[in-house]
């Protein structure tokens, strides 16, 4: 056993608002610089929907992350690193700015100094990159709120690959905010990708960084993460990405997405896990069993072993304590709620997700009953709009149990809660029905409703 | 680092021979590899990452907030290095809510997070700005007159080629950068000028929402009512005002706090998009979710928030009132008629005019057969004898107690004023239990009638679905006699229009929830809304079986999408319907959430003295927007909408042969609402005039008011002596947010190009009070003057801009009632460039004004003409809410009030910065209680310090923001206990309730400026507001009145169901009803049918497919109105600039595909903007985000030839009748709690797809 701790972060989608907060507080504090105008460390894209940069999902396209050889062992998909070597200055799966955005400004000094004329002033559209005038046509966030769903939404990489046929008609409509930040993977490709050595992992937090003064600006590490959250600053020409604020959490902040997070969803903390077994579990054959492998390498904070193990692998007390009292743990394997972004790329991403519950199906509502129990008001997961598939397309390789099992364990908490507030007692038999019991029901209940600061944190 | 090589068999990567080239690498590189040689991890050798480390670093934090119209009131901090405002994120550190429920941390949205580019960015004002063309003109004439800058005003604007040229240029470009000196100049000449010349009521002032910036607000409000100007409302105008809560509740607006929607255990957010509208919020409704509240959604569209719902319910947009009244069948009928809830019914007798009796008049039907209509409520005055002998009888009102007795219970407004009833103004039924209908009565002998109820559902055609008829419903209700007449009770009266059959009576009432032949069933609404009959049954259901179950926390949080149309008040009594009879209102997590434009500027008292300037004269000039406009911008030229046509089926004809603008002119002559400017003449000379007659003035007024020789400026709004002449406008964009018929304002108001497409009314459809004159006038406006920091639609057609500074430049404070925290602004760093704040400049202009007065003004008597107020016995100005006519003209009974006030106008600088003596002689009134600030005028002499000179001198300052939030903060009872218990102890005497402990706890607490500066500070429980924070409880509207038995400022003193002033029964409104969307196609013959692809004629969309849609303007996600709509970020996370979002089935029909360019014009403007193609959108309905300004990628129409519009460039004003009644009860005037609403949602606009080649 070598044990390693690991700041990672749980967002709870089912509370998301797509308000974007997060991705414009961490634009202003790091990337509203001249040449990563068009990066975005932290962007949230509504789902279904094709993403940024475009169809980043499209592995076969852009060949990220790994795969399993049939040795079984661990494979950049892009080829490797002989291949990389080979073709280091010619990478054709690099996507191009169009496939984020052309970034752009405005005649904005029009308003106020143009001449007297026939027309109100107004500022027009200027490339930031060439000067030019332009129309614009792409952005960070275009297809927000299913805009544009007739032209885009089929382009959906998860939607293309859901055996179920979706239709994009008004009736059936269902949508859910992704906020997407680095994933500072246990096992990371971007850093497998590096050919300058230049990108690592942080001995004490596993944060994944670049080291701006390495960096050659090979961009190896942009194809290389399957999640493409490395980002190529064209005025240095290095590579920048999510640096996980480690300058705020230095000094005891969260980051910055996470604080200024104002649907309050996002959790930090410190998880403790076995080196040792990273690359085994990366490694396992089947897919849908990679949760479950990722899971195993998660170590017991409070197991007496783990705690000594981490002692005498020189990790300090507060860190040991901070494991401890960290939300993620709970989140991922004791409540078993929270779900990684896409397990199938093996890289073994550390930012997981509690999966969004949505409305009943038109269908069911118009029928006059309830989709479950009236009683508890609250419907069937598989009657919701938000087909299970499609969101285990994102979170587990397309295995639906885990998704629902989520799904189930918040109706489940909904609904008992529901009695305790009403007044009408407590039915562990509600609990019971997913495992859980209700008292740990009310422990998640405190820790996804109430959520103080502290307890986020 | 280990040394020990991959196993060949185990996990690992790529082949041996790349392990090789990495292993080899690897001693090239510190650092730890993993045995497979996979990854590396690092320690120390860090010294690239100095770069963002660096990054972070900053000189300091400091607090701030964003005064944007939006009631977040959001806590920032603002960082700073190196003197340079870098960046912003949220604090955190508010007041807990308590160890069993979310916090409000953080507080803020991406809008706010994006402020902070503002400050450096192109578009900020960074110097004082005039129009080029005005300049030149304006030196020309100085130097002709001889240097005085008032005579070169009035010669600039008396030059009618000068005039002409200037105006003629707003908003062509041509700014040009001036010195402060010149244009504070320009600013003060041209109010002295037009003071002197027409009057103080023809200087307006606009700057709405105080509660974002209480002394940036301030301020200039109190500059305009010292002078005497006009400040316009914008609560009505904004449509944000819900007419309803007067009409029901007595009150402008008092919600929950967002933290009590997690009391809540049954939620609908109705045409409210909380992720999007009330971000800092909406936790608390995701949380609660998982405290098993139920959440439904109703929008046409599938909004933001439908993503947290359990159902979504999608109605035709603008048919609400309809579902609404279907939910309300079904709890009547199962709650309260089948079997009655001990809960509800108790709540209905306590609290609502449900048990109230209401006379039935007689009325011989079509058909010859005697039947009923509701009449008017019973009072103490129609009993006779005694019981009639007592003061304010007619405001009294009567019920019938369970065995037979005819009871005038306390509360009603009758007992409100006057010695005699001291200690009776409360809800205590002393024991009598009220009959809710007539057949609880032990007497009643199965007397029933028959009523004829209007209906204005009926006889839609093909393709008109959505648009209806008028028409008449017959349905029976029990009745009694009561002295003399044939009565029933409300409840009754609901039962028979919300069609919930009973035994025994006559009519037509559905046969089951299904039948959809009549009005009121769910399958009745199905036809309307498109929502199916069992969802609509069982979601009322739900909500009442929840009400029950959990003591009234059911909720309805409901929005502009349900509040912005023309019949919105109607819409919104049937909301209120259901949480008031199922006792919701008035309960934590229960009743109605109004969350759109409703402010609440907590320390209220203290504001409003500062802002009115009450403490040096009163009553001001408080206006109600809409009328303003309408009249100002002549949208009422091209309206000549017949009041008739609203009316109802059953209408007695007052509205016959009448506009809706002439309904206007009769509420202003009536005194109901305010009208500025008020006469044809200068109020000045108006005193002058009178007393060279030798006659008081209103004597004076009222005698040539009947001899014709003196008129009302309403009555001919375009001649120029009523013209308005300068407008000031500061924190505001009038021009490219609030102003509906924008189009009207750019060709009539400022006299430049515009894109209006309407034709004027006809002459058998003009109003027959206001004068016609054939040439309309265009340019009326002779100054306008912008104060902001960033460039605007409004800023780009200003004859002057003056450069502000921002909200982190600042201090000042701020509050909502979205939470229960006073908190402040503080400067970051000081206003850059030439920048100033607002409270700089107002003092500024006044200090320049006060100079110029001394020769032009000096001190002068005005003559105010102030409408019958609410909260006063100006509210009894109406029994029974007969309008009657042919009345003698008694001031402040059948006309306004005129009241003669004293100013020195060369004083206006020295009171601007002084606290006056009236606020103690005279104390400080709010919502009818009368605060006395003797003590705390002292101590703020003592703290602010006190002027030694001038007119104030001895009276405290207030020559700095900071002491004037120290004055504000000290005369309020919400931050001062003193102040609080004192109202309380005097609501405890009118009541004869104990209240006074909600504060007296507190009463001695003060909260400071520098608490507010230190963290956010929780305020105390006051009078002045409804609800209690007492002892840590979430606020929720009307908790004082269910728990303390105060009395609603209405009638009744309780909430009611039923209005039965004149106007009301005319408009068919008496009762909760479904109205549809104006049908404009009928009402106007220049508008298409929804739906339409017939060709519009308009020559540039010759070839082109066009489609006539709904055109609604919901708030947008990427601004605030348009705040930040000019934002990089914001336009970086969007789409760039103006968009309208469509479904995918229109976009065909026009053959439009996502991004392209189209045109959407109808009779009042034209709009170019990009379609956003989704299958979230219904058909038949487009959005265009609101407040998109003309600022950012707006190219040049083709329809116009212009460049294109803003989103109400497509609206204009359409005023209904039901919200211009003033003096009776509580339809009665108090500024932005009543008025007429600047409504949009009922238009209808054209789209084609344009030539993708646009020209900027």
């Amino acid at each position: 056993m070598k044990v390693m701790a690991q700041m990672s972060m749980v967002m709870n989608l089912d509370k998301c608002i797509g308000c974007h907060t997060c991705s414009v507080t961490c634009k202003q504090a790091w990337t509203n610089r001249s040449g990563v105008e068009y990066v975005w460390f932290n962007n949230v894209e509504t789902r279904p929907g094709i993403g940024y940069p475009r169809r980043y999902e499209d592995q076969e396209k852009w060949g990220g992350g790994w795969v399993r050889t049939k040795s079984g062992r661990l494979k950049l998909r892009s080829g490797g690193r002989l291949k990389k070597l080979a073709t280091i200055f010619s990478n054709p799966k690099l996507p191009e700015i169009h496939d984020y955005y052309e970034p752009w400004t405005y005649e904005y000094d029009m308003l106020l100094n143009a001449p007297a004329g026939e027309h109100t002033p107004v500022a027009k559209p200027k490339s930031l990159l060439t000067g030019e005038d332009m129309k614009i046509s792409w952005s960070a966030n275009w297809d927000d709120n299913l805009g544009g769903s007739a032209e885009t939404m089929a382009d959906d990489p998860i939607l293309q690959h859901m055996s179920e046929h979706v239709a994009s008609e008004y009736e059936q409509t269902y949508m859910f905010y992704l906020p997407r930040i680095c994933e500072h993977c246990l096992n990371p490709s971007c850093v497998a990708s590096c050919p300058s050595g230049a990108m690592y992992k942080r001995v004490e937090d596993g944060i994944v960084l670049v080291d701006q003064d390495q960096c050659r600006g090979w961009r190896m590490c942009v194809s290389g993460c399957p999640y493409k959250k490395v980002y190529f600053n064209h005025k240095t020409g290095k590579a920048e990405k999510c640096t996980l604020c480690y300058p705020r959490l230095e000094v005891g902040l969260p980051t910055v997405c996470s604080e200024t997070c104002v649907g309050r969803l996002r959790y930090l903390g410190l998880v403790l896990y076995d080196a040792d077994k990273v690359a085994e579990a990366a490694s396992i054959e089947d897919e849908h069993a990679l949760l479950d492998a990722q899971r195993s390498v998660f170590l017991d904070p409070h197991d007496p072993a783990v705690v000594q193990a981490a002692r005498e692998a020189g990790i300090p007390e507060d860190w040991i304590d901070a494991a401890q009292r960290s939300p993620i743990h709970k989140l991922i394997n004791e409540y078993k709620v929270a779900l990684p972004l896409h397990p199938e790329y093996r890289t073994m991403p550390m930012v997981w997700y509690i999966p969004p519950l949505s409305p009943v199906v038109d269908v069911v509502a118009s029928s006059g009953n309830d989709g479950e129990d009236a009683k508890t008001l609250f419907a069937a997961i598989a009657k919701l709009r938000i087909p299970l598939e499609y969101l285990a397309g994102l979170f587990t390789a397309g295995d639906t149990r885990p998704v629902e099992a989520s799904l189930r364990k918040l109706a489940a908490m909904r609904s008992y809660m529901r009695g305790i507030n009403l007044g009408e007692g407590k039915d562990e038999r509600i609990a019971d029905a997913v495992g859980m019991t209700g008292d740990t029901l009310e422990e998640m209940y405190r820790l996804l409703a109430i959520a103080k600061y502290e307890e986020r944190y | 680092m280990t040394q020990t090589p991959p196993s060949s068999r185990g996990p690992a990567t790529d082949g041996p021979l790349a392990d090789s080239l990495l292993k080899f690498g690897r001693f090239l590189r510190p650092g730890e590899f993993s045995p497979d040689l996979r990854t590396v991890t690092l320690e120390g050798g860090r010294q690239g990452d100095v770069f963002y480390r660096d990054r972070w670093s900053h000189d300091k934090v400091v607090r701030s907030t964003h005064g944007v119209n939006c009631t977040g009131s959001c806590s920032w901090k603002v960082y700073v290095k190196d003197g340079i405002i870098t960046w912003e994120t949220q604090e955190t550190d508010y007041p807990s809510v308590g160890p069993d429920s979310p916090e409000y941390e953080p507080r803020g949205c991406p809008r706010g997070a994006a402020f902070s580019w503002y400050t450096y960015s192109p578009t900020r004002v960074r110097y004082p700005y005039l129009r080029g063309v005005l300049l030149e003109h304006y030196r020309a004439a100085k130097a002709r007159v001889g240097g005085d800058p008032v005579l070169a005003w009035e010669a600039l604007v008396t030059d009618p080629v000068a005039s002409r040229a200037y105006k003629r240029a707003r908003g062509k470009g041509g700014l040009v950068r001036a010195s402060w000196d010149e244009t504070l100049e320009i600013v003060a000449a041209a109010h002295v000028h037009t003071i002197k010349a027409h009057g103080p009521d023809r200087v307006a002032g606009f700057s709405p929402i105080p509660a974002m910036s209480m002394v940036s607000h301030g301020v200039g409000a109190r500059f305009i009512n010292l002078i005497g100007g006009t400040m316009q409302s914008f609560y009505d105008w904004y449509a944000d005002l819900p007419v309803a809560s007067p009409q029901v509740f007595g009150d402008q607006t008092d919600v929950p706090e967002s933290a009590d929607w997690w009391n809540s255990t049954y939620l609908m957010m109705w045409g409210s998009n909380v992720p999007v509208t009330r971000t800092p919020d909406a936790h608390f409704m995701t949380e609660a979710r998982y405290r098993g509240q139920k959440v439904i959604t109703v929008s046409p569209d599938y909004a933001d928030n439908t993503k947290f719902a359990d159902e979504w319910l999608s109605p035709h947009p603008g048919t609400d009132a309809a579902l609404a009244m279907a939910m309300g069948h079904v709890i009547l009928s199962e709650f309260l008629v089948e079997r009655r809830v001990p809960r509800f019914e108790h709540y209905l007798k306590t609290y609502s005019d449900a048990p109230y009796l209401v006379s039935l008049d007689e009325r011989e039907a079509s058909d010859g057969r005697r039947t009923y209509v509701p009449g008017k409520f019973v009072t103490a005055a129609d009993l006779g004898g005694a019981e009639a002998a007592v003061d304010n009888a007619a405001f009294k009102t009567v019920l019938l107690g369970r065995d037979g007795s005819v009871v005038v219970p306390n509360g009603a407004l009758g007992h409100r004023f006057g010695d005699a009833d001291e200690g009776k103004w409360n809800l205590d039924l002393e024991g009598v239990d009220p009959q809710l209908s007539i057949r609880d009565g032990a007497a009643w002998g199965g007397e029933v009638a028959e009523l004829e109820l209007p209906r204005f559902d009926v006889a839609p055609e093909a393709g008109a679905e959505h648009e209806g008829g008028s028409g008449v419903v017959r349905r029976g209700v029990p009745v009694a006699r009561v002295a003399g007449r044939l009565v029933t009770t409300v409840f009754d009266l609901l039962l028979a229009q919300y069609g919930v059959a009973r035994e025994g009576l006559p009519g037509e009432w559905p046969t089951s929830y299904a039948d959809a032949s009549t009005p009121g069933t769910p399958g009745w609404q199905e036809e309307i809304t498109g929502v199916p009959a069992e969802q609509a049954e069982r979601i009322g259901r739900e909500f009442a079986d929840n009400a029950e179950r959990s003591g009234g926390r059911s909720m309805i949080l409901m929005g502009a999408g349900t509040n912005h149309w023309f019949h919105s008040d109607t819409i919104y009594r049937t909301f209120l319907a259901l949480t008031t009879m199922t006792g919701c209102q008035g309960v934590n997590g229960g009743g109605w959430a109004h969350y759109v434009g409703q402010e609440k500027v907590r320390p209220v008292t203290g504001y409003s003295q500062y802002g009115t300037a009450s403490d040096w004269s009163r009553p001001g000039r408080q206006m109600i927007g809409t009328a303003f406009w309408y009249l100002a911008t002549d949208q009422w030229r091209y309206d000549g909408l017949p009041a008739d046509q609203l009316a109802s089926p059953l209408a007695e004809g007052l509205f016959a042969g009448r506009t809706t603008a002439d309904c206007l002119v009769e509420s202003a002559k009536r005194g109901w609402m305010p009208s500025f400017p008020t006469f044809d003449r200068n109020p000045l000379d108006l005193v002058d005039d009178a007393r060279a007659a030798g006659k008081e003035p209103a004597e004076y007024v009222v005698d040539s008011l009947n001899d014709g020789s003196l008129r009302y400026a309403c009555e001919d709004p375009d001649s120029p002596e009523n013209f308005p002449r300068v407008l000031n406008v500061w924190r505001a964009n009038i021009l490219g947010s609030s102003g509906k018929g924008n189009e009207y304002f750019l060709k009539h108001l400022l006299g430049t190009d515009s894109s209006v497409r309407a034709a004027e009314a006809p002459p058998e459809r003009r109003p027959e009070s206001i004068d016609w004159h054939d040439d309309a006038p265009e340019g009326k406006l002779d100054l306008l003057v912008t104060a902001d920091f960033r460039m605007t639609s409004t800023t780009l057609f200003s004859d002057v801009v003056l450069p502000a500074a921002t909200w982190y430049e600042k201090h000042d404070l701020s509050s909502t009632d979205m939470h229960p925290f006073v908190h402040s602004f503080n400067p970051a760093i000081a206003p850059p460039w030439q920048t100033k704040t607002d409270f700089e400049i107002f003092h500024l202009i006044a200090k320049r004004f006060s100079e110029y007065a001394r020769t032009h003004l000096g001190t002068r008597s005005d003559l105010v003409a102030a409408p019958l107020m609410h909260d006063t016995p100006d509210a009894m100005a109406t029994p029974h809410g007969t309008v009657e006519n042919d009345l003698p003209l008694v001031p402040g009974v059948t006309m306004p009030k005129l009241v003669v006030v004293e100013r020195d106008y060369t004083a206006i600088a020295d009171k601007l910065a002084t606290l006056g003596p009236l606020a103690v002689k005279a104390g400080m009134v709010t919502k009818g209680i009368v605060f006395d600030p003797t003590p705390e005028v002292a101590e703020l002499g003592r703290l602010n310090g006190v002027a030694t000179a001038g007119a104030g001198a001895g009276q405290p300052l207030l020559d700095t923001d900071v002491k004037v939030c120290e004055a504000i903060l000290a005369l309020s009872g919400t931050t001062n206990g003193r102040l609080s218990v004192q109202g309380f102890r005097q609501l405890e005497k009118r009541t004869g309730q104990r209240i006074a402990q909600l504060a007296e706890d507190h009463e001695g607490g003060r909260i400071r400026f520098a608490d507010v500066q230190a963290r956010p500070v929780s305020v105390i429980t006051s009078p002045e507001w409804s609800g209690s924070e007492h002892g840590g409880r979430r606020y929720t509207a009307f908790a004082i009145n269910v728990e303390h038995l105060k009395p609603w400022h209405t009638l009744t003193g309780r909430q009611h169901f039923f209005l039965d002033h004149d106007w009301m029964r005319e408009l068919g409104e008496n009762l909760p009803i479904y109205r549809p969307p104006l049908d404009l196609a009928r009402l106007f013959g220049d508008s298409p049918v929804v739906g339409s692809t017939a060709p519009s004629g308009d020559p540039a969309a010759s070839g082109h497919a066009e489609v006539a849609v709904r055109y609604l303007t919901p708030h947008s996600k990427w601004s605030i109105h348009s705040e930040y709509q000019d934002n990089l970020f914001m336009l970086s996370l969007s789409r760039g600039g103006p968009t309208i979002w469509m479904s995918t089935q229109d976009a065909e029909k026009i053959g439009v595909r996502d991004n392209e360019w189209i045109e959407s014009y109808n009779r009042n403007g034209v709009v170019v903007a990009r379609a956003i193609v989704s299958h979230r959108m219904p058909e038949g309905t487009v959005y265009m985000y609101h407040a998109k300004d003309r600022t950012v990628d707006v190219p040049r129409t083709e329809t116009s030839g212009q460049r294109g519009g803003i989103h109400n460039s497509l609206t204009r004003v359409l005023l209904k009748p039901s919200h211009l009644i003033g003096g009776y009860a509580q339809l009665a005037f108090a500024f932005n709690y009543l008025g007429p609403t600047g409504n949009q949602r009922d238009e209808v606009t054209v789209i084609r797809r344009r030539s993708q080649e646009v020209e900027y």
